[in-house]
């Protein structure tokens, strides 16, 4: 998607000059994208029925971030970005699981974080992990594909 | 369509929405931070991630159910005002945003475009596409749509689109306001619909129509293409790559011109065949033979020059650019005044054309030329349809309208593609063949202009008349396709002008004339009397009537009857044994 936008930038620019020039966009875009897998990873990584490995800060955190994510690759029309926005709300929808699973066991049902919800918790967050680590492999293959 | 405007949409919306959600995030996150306070004042853990989410919800849409769960520490109050004040800001960032992208105009025309796509789409009946719609465009789509054709608009002048969805159209006129010379808005008017018969390029400028025409021919080759077009070397380019038909209003005009003085009575047929139906017959005024002067001397009166010197008309040309190679006697200066006109020989010549491109010298030179000799004949050339007040009041022998001219002739070339072909077999008759022709349509029809139809004996047009003559062999005169199918002894207003039969003409056939399946036939007549040939045409039972006389029962009936029929014929042999 910001492939097409850097292309029209880059067409004008003369080839050594254009290296220097970044496209600040494509750098937040970039950002945010490997932010959120991060974000994810550390949230799932660590014995997976151990709730003291699972910080619940570390899911609001991955949460916000994805969501700011999935709204940055709104409006694009290509099927390169289509993919893109699917990953990123499978991956919401995965994380928002997780989140709703931790309400619902903390304040519903007054189970707190035992070892069933916590292996619950932590595998919905693995999901979105996975969803999370294609939209960034998409991130670069779309760059590895950006011939100049 | 419809997906583009969402997408255009979400684009726009990701600022407000990425605030928002920051927004949320820092409030919920600064809650679950800050301790709050039991009723003895003893501090208590801060909130949960659920309750923070949970009151920043309420808050943030300004719902507010006050402080839940617990009364809140001043700590926890504090960050609440903050976040209200920031949730505030967030959500009317978003609304303005939304509220600014609905009133944009970019984002209305994405709108307005897609519903323009999405109803020419769905149109199920054949259109045409008139890409510019200025007089004369209008003059055609109104016409048009009398005859209930429906007409797609392509207009560049947004104010011409919304003259247009003012105008009283019987159906729904589909306009988008674009640039016609475009490829894709010819596309998008439904130049690869597959209901769509012709493009009518109308646009005043001679490049656009002449990229209009080249577009449709590419595109959609089997498309009827009509432009209009004012300078030679661009109607020479249109016809070279096929298309269907040129109109030069100039030309036409000046060939008219010529024709009339040479056959009065030819012009006076065309007069009456090609004006817009159901309006007043115009009056008959005959251009006299003899000497002519022109004033000015560009395109149109170029071509007036042309024609009529053709036919030997003694000529002599006024404007005022001396370096003009004239082939005709030229005398240098205004027409507008007397001096130049006297020296051109006005006392002397029969007829005037005033043909400069300005509408007020046209009036003031034909004024001028008539004080000096009032049994002049004069053709006064009327630019804009805007000044037709002036002309009325001037009450020229003959205006010269471009957009009626080129409207006239796209109408007939629509309508009836037989007509032009009529015409042009008639420019060999005789003056007086024509003559008896122009008064029988006069007294056929009175002071109204005709209705001019063509019918092809064929399944689709005329079912009844196709079956009976391929199925059941029987002979139909033409005739009985001028009676009236409510009493047949009546005949109709109907003039059957032109029979072609595999590519042959018969002009005026006769009412004797048997009718073969496959045959052309074009008629003049009323509105009514072709709705009721029509009926005659579709309906076996009418035209059963009409043949014989008798009324023929209907499919049910006539079993009825037959059995009743044969029933009482057995009786009969019965007692008579």
């Amino acid at each position: 998607m910001l492939s097409n936008y850097a292309h029209t930038v880059g067409v004008a620019a003369v080839p050594g000059v254009e290296r220097v020039l970044m496209n600040l966009e494509k750098v937040v875009f970039g950002f945010f994208i490997v932010l959120a897998a991060t974000l994810n990873f550390g949230f799932v990584i660590g014995e997976i029925d151990n709730p003291m490995h699972h910080h619940i800060y570390e899911l609001f955190a991955a949460i916000v971030v994805n969501l700011i994510a999935t709204v940055l690759k709104f409006g694009d029309r290509t099927q390169i970005g289509a993919v893109h926005l699917s990953t990123s709300l499978v991956a919401d929808l995965q994380l928002v699981a997780a989140a709703c699973v931790w309400a619902i066991a903390f304040h519903v049902t007054g189970e707190g974080m035992s070892r069933e919800i916590t292996t619950s918790v932590v595998s919905l967050s693995a999901g979105a992990l996975l969803a999370n680590i294609v939209s960034v492999v998409l991130l670069i293959a779309e760059t590895v594909m950006l011939r100049r | 369509m419809n997906s583009s405007v969402f997408f255009l949409a979400l684009r726009r919306m990701r600022a407000p929405l990425i605030v928002l959600i920051v927004i949320y995030a820092v409030s919920t996150l600064g809650l679950t931070l800050i301790a709050g306070v039991d009723a003895q004042g003893q501090p208590t853990p801060p909130m949960s991630f659920f309750h923070a989410f949970y009151f920043v919800s309420y808050t943030a849409t300004t719902i507010g159910f006050g402080e839940l769960p617990n009364a809140f520490s001043d700590a926890q109050r504090m960050w609440v005002t903050v976040s209200i004040y920031l949730s505030v800001v967030g959500w009317s960032y978003s609304i303005i945003s939304l509220l600014a992208l609905v009133q944009e105009k970019g984002f209305q025309q994405v709108l307005l475009t897609g519903r323009f796509a999405r109803r020419v789409k769905l149109l199920g009946e054949p259109f045409y596409i008139i890409c510019g719609c200025g007089e004369t465009g209008l003059l055609i789509a109104r016409a048009l749509d009398r005859e209930g054709i429906r007409v797609v608009a392509v207009e560049r002048n947004e104010l011409r689109i919304q003259e247009l969805e003012l105008e009283d159209f019987s159906a729904d006129i589909l306009a988008l306001c674009a640039d016609a010379a475009q490829p894709q808005h010819l596309l998008m008017a439904g130049l690869k619909h597959r209901s769509c018969r012709g493009v009518l390029a109308m646009t005043d400028d001679d490049s656009a129509n002449l990229a209009v025409a080249i577009a449709s021919r590419l595109i959609s080759p089997r498309l009827r293409i009509v432009a209009r077009v004012a300078s030679p070397s661009i109607e020479a380019n249109m016809m070279s790559f096929g298309t269907h038909y040129v109109v030069n209003h100039f030309e036409k005009f000046a060939d008219y011109l010529a024709q009339a003085i040479q056959s009065p009575n030819w012009y006076r047929l065309v007069d009456l065949l090609t004006g817009l139906p159901g309006q007043e017959i115009p009056e008959r005024h005959d251009p006299p033979a003899g000497d002519w002067v022109v004033c000015g001397y560009g395109r149109f009166g170029q071509a007036v020059v042309r024609n009529l010197a053709r036919h030997g008309v003694g000529l002599t040309v006024i404007d005022p650019d001396p370096n003009l190679s004239v082939g005709v006697h030229h005398i240098v200066g205004q027409g507008t005044e007397a001096a130049p006109l006297r020296q051109a020989g006005v006392e002397t010549a029969v007829g005037l054309v005033a043909a400069s491109d300005n509408d007020t010298n046209n009036l003031s030179i034909a004024i001028t030329a008539k004080e000096v000799n009032a049994d002049l004949f004069v053709v006064v050339r009327q630019n804009r349809v805007a000044n037709q007040v002036l002309f009325d009041a001037y009450d020229a022998d003959f205006t010269m309208v471009p957009s009626r001219i080129v409207a006239r002739e796209c109408l007939a070339l629509i309508t009836s593609p037989l007509l032009s072909r009529f015409l042009h077999l008639v420019r060999a008759w005789s003056e007086a063949r024509a003559a008896a022709l122009v008064g029988r349509i006069e007294g056929l029809f009175g002071q109204r202009v005709p209705v001019i139809w063509g019918v092809r004996l064929n399944a689709a047009d005329a079912p009844a008349v196709h079956r009976l003559l391929v199925m059941e062999e029987a002979k139909i005169a033409l005739g009985s396709l001028r009676r009236d199918p409510a009493a047949r002894q009546e005949p109709l207003p109907v003039l059957p002008l032109l029979l072609v039969r595999d590519d042959r003409d018969e002009e005026l056939p006769d009412d004797e004339t048997l009718l073969e399946a496959g045959d052309e036939l074009l008629f003049a007549g009323t509105r009514a009397a072709k709705a009721a040939q029509n009926l005659t045409l579709d309906n076996r039972t009418v035209l059963d009537y009409v043949l014989t006389g008798e009324d023929t029962p209907g499919w049910l009936w006539g079993l009825l009857s037959c059995n009743s029929k044969a029933a009482s014929r057995r009786l009969g042999v019965r007692r008579r044994v």
